[in-house]
């Protein structure tokens, strides 16, 4: 379900960024302050980790990475 | 086998803190600091060269070896900032060192060049002997080229650091080495003739961040050695950030590596060879224990280093 995979993917990203997600689905979690460059590593390992999946280098791209909608379609790819 | 002989580093005496920088680029002092870990660097004057830079750190490190340059075999020069397309630095070193003959090499390879520069010196010491190793990098008119690029401007600085690799013993052993190169994001990290560095941050952290525990950890599982039982790491001082990201990977305290990033900023290929030279002035090997050498640059390439103290 896509609200579901949403809600895990706030989940871990609140916890990396030590705060509420309050921002909408296709907003960069970068430039709304959310969470900064170091904080990308610790969040792909932490989306690893949760959705048991290996994001390879070639997929290690901040556009990837760069909103809950955006990584939503990714770990989705992955399935 | 392959041994250190011994470190050596030389830094312009300009030293320039982030209230100039944040003059010159806008940024606020304290983003500056919090985005970096860099408090001040040294510029290099007008009249200054990369080789100049390089002389400097080779005439310490023969100096604190007790070496005469006429027992070097080779010479390897990484630097990403050579003042013109050829003949490069090397070449301007062996010339000022007296040497004439010992093949005298460059390696266009910034941050990453002088890891680079010591896996192959450590490959190559038994056939040429005392191999000099320098990472030599002039940043600061890269910098200032228009339009300045306020988040890469503050990172870097000047310097230049230097090894000496030989297979006739040493103060550590030289146990082994790994490198790599991945060239599907070259465009993320560039410097283009005449114009300023272009740097994809996101993409560098992300890279440098999956790419430098990989490889420490490649070459420490090889040799059943722990990242908890590594003395020190002598990373490439690209962020301090980042430098404690790579920590909390290999699951080791921070203060395991070495940092002076606070002092010179990011020098590029010459960090990690400054930093050891300064690392080995208070203190360097101890008998038995291992250090990890580490760097990561544009390319991208990334390497690692295990070496022991005799």
């Amino acid at each position: 379900m896509p609200e579901q995979l949403a809600s895990r993917i706030s989940t871990i990203i609140t916890k990396v960024a030590q705060r509420p997600v309050d921002i909408g689905p296709d907003e960069s979690l970068f430039d709304s302050g959310l969470l900064d460059s170091f904080a990308l590593p610790d969040m792909v390992s932490a989306l690893e980790q949760e959705f048991g999946i290996q994001v390879p280098d070639s997929d290690l791209t901040p556009r990837k990475f760069e909103s809950i909608s955006s990584i939503e379609r990714y770990i989705e790819s992955r399935r | 086998m392959a041994f250190f002989k011994g470190f050596g580093s030389s830094v312009p005496d300009h030293v320039v803190g982030n209230a100039e920088m944040s003059a010159l680029t806008g940024s606020p002092v304290a983003w500056i600091e919090n985005v970096s870990g860099i408090t001040e660097r040294r510029f290099a004057a007008e009249n200054e060269s990369v080789a100049d830079l390089a002389v400097a750190a080779a005439s310490a490190c023969l100096t604190r070896c007790g070496l005469d340059a006429s027992s070097l075999g080779m010479i390897l020069v990484a630097s990403g900032t050579a003042g013109r397309r050829f003949p490069g630095p090397a070449l301007t070193v062996a010339q000022r060192l007296g040497l004439s003959g010992p093949p005298a090499l460059d390696l266009p390879l910034p941050s990453a060049g002088s890891i680079v520069a010591l896996a192959l010196a450590s490959r190559l010491a038994a056939e040429y002997g005392n191999i000099l190793v320098i990472g030599a990098e002039k940043m600061s008119p890269v910098l200032a080229l228009p339009p300045v690029e306020p988040g890469v401007a503050v990172l870097f600085g000047d310097g230049a650091g230097a090894c000496i690799v030989s297979a006739s013993g040493g103060i550590a052993e030289i146990l082994d080495s790994a490198f790599y190169s991945d060239g599907a994001f070259a465009e993320d990290l560039r410097l283009e003739f005449d114009s300023p560095l272009k740097m994809n941050g996101r993409s560098v952290i992300m890279q440098a961040s999956r790419k430098i525990p990989r490889v420490i950890q490649e070459v420490l599982e090889r040799n059943r050695v722990a990242p908890a039982d590594v003395d020190t790491f002598l990373m490439h001082q690209a962020n301090q950030n980042l430098i404690d990201g790579v920590a909390k990977s290999l699951g080791v305290p921070s203060a395991r590596f070495y940092s002076n990033i606070r002092h010179y900023g990011n020098t590029s290929a010459a960090s990690m060879l400054i930093a050891a030279a300064e690392w080995a002035q208070t203190g360097g090997f101890r008998s038995g224990t291992p250090v990890v050498f580490a760097g990561f640059g544009a390319g991208f390439h990334c390497g690692a280093l295990l070496a022991r103290g005799v």
